[in-house]
């Protein structure tokens, strides 16, 4: 077990898991840490519209990121957008886990048929670019913070799939299995109990690369102004919102959170490298 | 061979129908777009005339088959906003999308194949290190953040290229380019280069791979013994073997980046067909929506297609295997 954790905090992999918790702790206490709610509009000042970084306000307020356009502390917008992108992308691979995972295990333990329907699903979906399967369905269902999991959840769900198909396939002759099989246990508890943990050791390389990706395409769609509404200000809008800015050299208000944005990137990406690396059969410690 | 075409071209034609069909039924639930342009305080006769002349009073299935026998004609319907038709304003925009895409392609090509080739090489050089961080970096940052510091850097702060805009466009064979003159180029290059960091990334990757993989193959082997500087190996025999593989999947990426114009066009305010939908979307232009969609699917499908042929022309085991099964 020891060594197991120290495998996994080795080198680049600790910095990644160490921005990764500062992010992490700065999301869930952001009500804490943040020295204004951002969307409180009364504890705004107008007055203070437009600071740049490390500027005192009107009412003796300090800004270390400075503000938006009204008046709004950056880096308390930055906590609480944080919070959001955070939370969609932890909802929709966690969505996109269970069907994914669902539907590989299924292909995999029937197979026939069954499996290659499903794997020609996922084939195809797999080709398709992520942003235009979100477009559609954005396009349809409008923007929306429960719209934007879906949408995000339909275009991962099929990495899921492949991977855990792969590995559960590989397992679904063993022996175990077949003992289960005369044993009369339910296909379903086989599924669950007896091929299931078996063939999960790939999907932590896949978690961190779609949570990456998750974070990504939900900044890109709420920049686009089709994804997450004003009224929850995830990284991607706050950075859309200070697109406008930059024209008249008001840097700040987009440079930040796309700072934030990349660091968690970033560090999603860093683990999921050196998971991949400790995967690899060659792999030691 | 001719089976597993036709094979190939049913399954795209299926792919097709079925897209026209969720696409239609996605956009259908999107409730009734008349109230998003029109004055939501007009008199209820003037927003039932509305409804009856868009031809939205009749019931699901009847507005389906008027959009494929639409389809069929090459009518996707008439814009609601503009009243034009909605392909037409879709063909109108391609050029400058089709542009976009080939130069980043064009750019993706030349710049990554070569570092690809370099790092493969020499995987410990600054070549090879400056490719890991590359690609580690290219799959971190989404396209828009990266065009947002490009803007910054060579447009605001150092003022080389403009922010946005096609800049002056000239006529070639009916279609308008910018790419003919000094000043059109510079205000492609930026959104290009925005592009092209993604399919670049992949073909760095994709070289720096089949090149460890063919070095050590025996006639790399054999090259070396003959003393052939290491650029002749690397250009002459190496390159032969990994071009095949490398068309197939830029080929393939190339139908991507049609749709993933979406968000350089936004940024750069490029006047393409991303733009256009995403204008469309905002304000539920739901025919426009409806035929970029279709469209990009159709075009990307057919990249596709003709990927999978050639790639079967090129090695004759692919289609055995598909005739096999």
């Amino acid at each position: 077990m020891k060594s197991v954790v120290r495998r996994y905090f080795a080198n680049r992999a600790t910095l990644g898991v160490a921005i990764l918790l500062v992010c992490v702790g700065a999301a869930v206490f952001a009500p804490f840490l943040a020295n204004q709610n951002p969307y409180d509009l009364a504890q705004l000042n107008i007055m203070d519209s437009g600071l740049p970084p490390g500027s005192e306000g009107w009412d003796g307020h300090y800004y270390w990121l400075g503000t938006d356009e009204q008046g709004r502390d950056l880096l308390s917008a930055i906590l609480y957008g944080l919070r959001v992108s955070l939370f969609v992308a932890l909802a929709s691979t966690a969505c996109a886990l269970v069907v994914g995972v669902s539907v590989g295990l299924f292909a995999a333990y029937r197979g026939g048929a069954f499996d290659a329907l499903l794997m020609r699903v996922v084939d195809l979906q797999l080709s398709f670019p992520s942003i235009l399967i979100a477009l559609i369905l954005l396009a349809a269902f409008g923007p929306g913070l429960d719209k934007v999991v879906l949408a995000i959840t339909a275009s991962q769900w099929a990495y899921f799939a492949r991977t855990i198909r792969s590995s559960a396939q590989a397992e679904r002759s063993r022996e175990y299995i077949q003992a289960a099989q005369v044993l009369r246990y339910s296909s379903l508890r086989i599924m669950i109990v007896h091929l299931l943990p078996n063939s999960v050791a790939e999907l932590g390389v896949v978690v961190a690369v779609e949570m990456a990706s998750a974070v990504a395409l939900e900044a890109t769609l709420s920049f686009l102004g089709i994804g997450l509404p004003i009224t929850q200000p995830s990284l991607g809008l706050l950075i859309a919102n200070g697109f406008s800015f930059m024209l008249v050299n008001k840097y700040w208000i987009s440079v930040f959170p796309g700072l934030v944005l990349m660091a968690v990137l970033i560090s999603f990406n860093m683990i999921g490298e050196h998971l991949r690396k400790i995967n690899e059969p060659g792999y030691a410690a | 061979m001719g089976w597993f075409i036709a094979r190939r071209l049913g399954q795209f034609l299926l792919l097709l129908f079925v897209m026209s069909l969720v696409v239609f039924v996605a956009l259908f639930a999107l409730g009734n777009p008349v109230l998003n342009f029109i004055n939501p305080s007009s008199p209820p006769d003037v927003v039932r005339q509305a409804i009856h002349n868009l031809g939205l009073d009749q019931p699901a299935y009847i507005q389906y088959f008027r959009f494929l026998s639409g389809i069929a004609h090459g009518d996707l319907g008439n814009s609601y906003t503009s009243g034009r038709p909605a392909l037409r304003l879709i063909l109108e925009r391609l050029p400058a999308t089709l542009e976009l895409s080939l130069g980043a392609m064009l750019i993706a090509t030349l710049v990554g194949i070569p570092l690809g080739l370099g790092a493969g090489y020499r995987p410990n050089s600054l070549v090879g290190r400056f490719v890991e961080g590359f690609s580690l970096l290219s799959v971190s940052l989404p396209t828009f953040w990266i065009g947002l510091m490009l803007i910054i850097v060579f447009a605001i702060e150092t003022g080389i290229f403009p922010a946005g805009g096609r800049g002056p466009t000239t006529d070639l064979l009916g279609m308008k380019v910018s790419f003919t003159s000094l000043e059109g180029l510079r205000h492609l290059f930026l959104p290009a280069l925005n592009l092209s960091l993604f399919p670049m990334a992949l073909a760095m990757r994709l070289t720096r791979a089949s090149v460890e993989e063919s070095l050590r193959m025996n006639f790399v082997r054999y090259a070396r013994a003959k003393g052939l500087p290491p650029r002749r190996i690397l250009s002459v025999y190496v390159l032969k073997n990994v071009l095949p593989s490398l068309v197939t999947v830029m080929g393939m990426v190339l139908g991507g980046l049609l749709a993933f114009s979406v968000i350089t066009e936004s940024i750069f305010a490029w006047p393409g067909t991303g733009k256009l939908v995403i204008d469309a979307i905002q304000i539920s232009d739901r025919p426009v929506i409806i035929a970029y969609l279709l469209f990009t699917v159709f075009i990307f499908s057919t990249i596709n297609l003709l990927v999978d042929i050639v790639c079967a022309v090129l090695d004759p085991r692919i289609s055995l295997r598909g005739a096999a099964s």
